[in-house]
């Protein structure tokens, strides 16, 4: 479907936490600092978060995306 | 290392294995390689429906459907390199070593006719720095190939790392194409993996192996044997406690005991590991289940790579799978964060667990841990590792509660049943 999701590049992400400091809704973060990713459509009213946590990003390790991948 | 004293296979099923030897005598028991016409589509789309046909799967550990792969990589252009995968980085597994030595011009055969299928332009063949006996083995043969004109193309031999993860498909390719062996994170796993801007495909050897014998004599003598659903033969490295390790080539859809027994265990068995140190323990209750791919997700378990190792009951299960935590923490590639700081994590709570020293607090904390790894690496390792302490707090519950305020089984410090390539502590 069209529903767009976050997705993290685990290899680049180096746990500095912004994202889940900023969409608490939909990242928590684990012991070591590591972002988790609920795994639901980020709903519209979260979009503009969602997008400004993938700018925001040092490592430029989040990405909205539609969902595709086997 | 393994290799010069590879056992010969066990059993009574010898498709792939059965015979072994030179040019000569390879072309004697299989006939010639008939791709001299593959220019021609229409000699193409006989094969493609042949291994479509034949329901092959992939023998390297996913049993992702040959024909599905096959069709990604017809559409990622033409070119490209078909990797022969012969990393092997399972401890626990023999067989890619044992065909490559016992029939190497097998598995070439099945990278030229996967070559000629897909228009690529080179074959590299993996094999492990350290596993020089294959490596022999291999440079022989294509020699040999090369003296007699029968390899349309010519076969490249490389030597990566000799690590568990070195032969995960994207750290592969990384390796070929940059000289980094790690994993590769791809948000799509359809998406083809590259060698500079030409597609790399990568396959298993044994994958390989059956796929030289469905383009010589079609699908039907593979259809023939395992289950409808699931057809074929798989090869199977058995170790453990039973009298003798090795290699079998079984039906798919052989029950796992019946397997098992052909190494004729020593000792009552408390539990069987399926599937590698990625896989699952399972408990005797589900000994008859299939060895096939939707019987043993059914139990929580998985073909995995073609490995079964025998637990006796003078072994503790929760020591061995601490031991497999810790060989796979040790593993790790460190590129990702929940693989690189959960895995060691998880593997000391379980040998916490294992020497009598865990609590309430951390059994939550582990469950949790385990909870929270699934699906955040680049590879599949950390799941593999996930699901296989899973399945040891399950299969072994009783024992963990003999196991604390200071007391163990009687078994915790008995020497281990698993090969590791080197001592690992708990």
């Amino acid at each position: 479907m069209n529903e767009l999701r976050i997705a993290i590049d685990p290899v680049a992400c180096k746990a500095y936490g912004y994202c889940a400091e900023l969409l608490p809704e939909a990242i928590s973060l684990d012991e070591w600092g590591y972002p988790i990713i609920d795994g639901h459509p980020v709903p519209a009213e979260l979009l503009t978060l969602a997008k400004r946590a993938a700018r925001d990003c040092p490592m430029r390790a989040i990405t909205v995306r539609r969902k595709s991948g086997r | 290392m393994p290799s010069a004293d590879l056992a010969p296979p066990v059993g009574k099923v010898h498709r792939l294995l059965g015979h072994p030897g030179n040019l000569t005598e390879h072309l004697d028991a299989h006939g010639p390689l008939n791709v001299a016409v593959s220019r021609n589509s229409t000699w193409q789309q006989g094969l493609v429906t042949s291994l479509e046909a034949s329901g092959l799967t992939g023998r390297g550990g996913g049993s992702f459907p040959t024909s599905i792969k096959l069709e990604l990589a017809l559409a990622a252009g033409s070119r490209g390199t078909i990797v022969v995968n012969a990393m092997e980085g399972e401890p626990a597994s023999e067989k890619d070593k044992l065909l490559l030595c016992r029939v190497p011009h097998l598995v070439l055969d099945g990278a030229q006719y996967l070559a000629a299928l897909c228009r690529a332009d080179r074959i590299v063949v993996c094999i492990p720095i350290g596993h020089d006996a294959v490596a022999t083995a291999v440079r022989h043969a294509v020699a040999e190939r090369s003296d007699h004109r029968h390899a349309p193309l010519a076969e490249e031999i490389v030597r990566p790392p000799d690590r568990f993860i070195a032969g995960e498909e994207s750290a592969l390719v990384n390796w070929i194409d940059t000289g980094r062996s790690l994993p590769v994170f791809r948000p799509d796993k359809g998406t083809p993996l590259r060698i500079g801007r030409r597609p790399a495909l990568v396959h298993n050897t044994e994958t390989l192996a059956h796929l030289a014998l469905i383009a010589r004599d079609g699908p039907g003598p593979f259809r023939n044997r395992g289950m409808t659903g699931e057809p074929g033969t798989s090869l199977i490295t058995v170790s453990g406690d039973v009298a003798h390790p090795g290699v079998v080539e079984v039906d798919r859809g052989t029950p796992l005991w019946d397997i098992a027994k052909l190494s004729h265990p020593v000792e009552p068995v408390q539990a069987l590991l399926v599937g590698g140190y990625g896989g699952a323990w399972v408990g005797p209750e589900h000994f008859a289940t299939p060895y096939a791919t939707s019987p043993l997700r059914r139990i929580g378990a998985a073909a995995g790579v073609g490995v079964i190792v025998v637990l006796g009951a003078s072994s503790c299960g929760l020591t061995e799978s601490a031991r497999i935590a810790r060989y796979l923490a040790d593993q790790s590639a460190r590129q990702c964060g929940p693989c690189m700081y959960g895995l060691p994590a998880v593997a000391d709570d379980l040998a916490q667990l294992a020497r009598g020293q865990g609590d309430g607090d951390s059994m939550a904390r582990l469950h949790r841990r385990l909870g929270q790894m699934m699906g955040r690496g680049a590879c599949r390792h950390p799941d593999g590792a996930v699901g296989l302490v899973r399945s040891a707090l399950a299969v072994f519950a009783t024992d963990i509660a003999g196991h604390s305020q200071g007391r163990t089984c009687p078994f915790w410090r008995s020497p281990t049943s698993l090969r590791f390539p080197r001592a690992v502590e708990v």
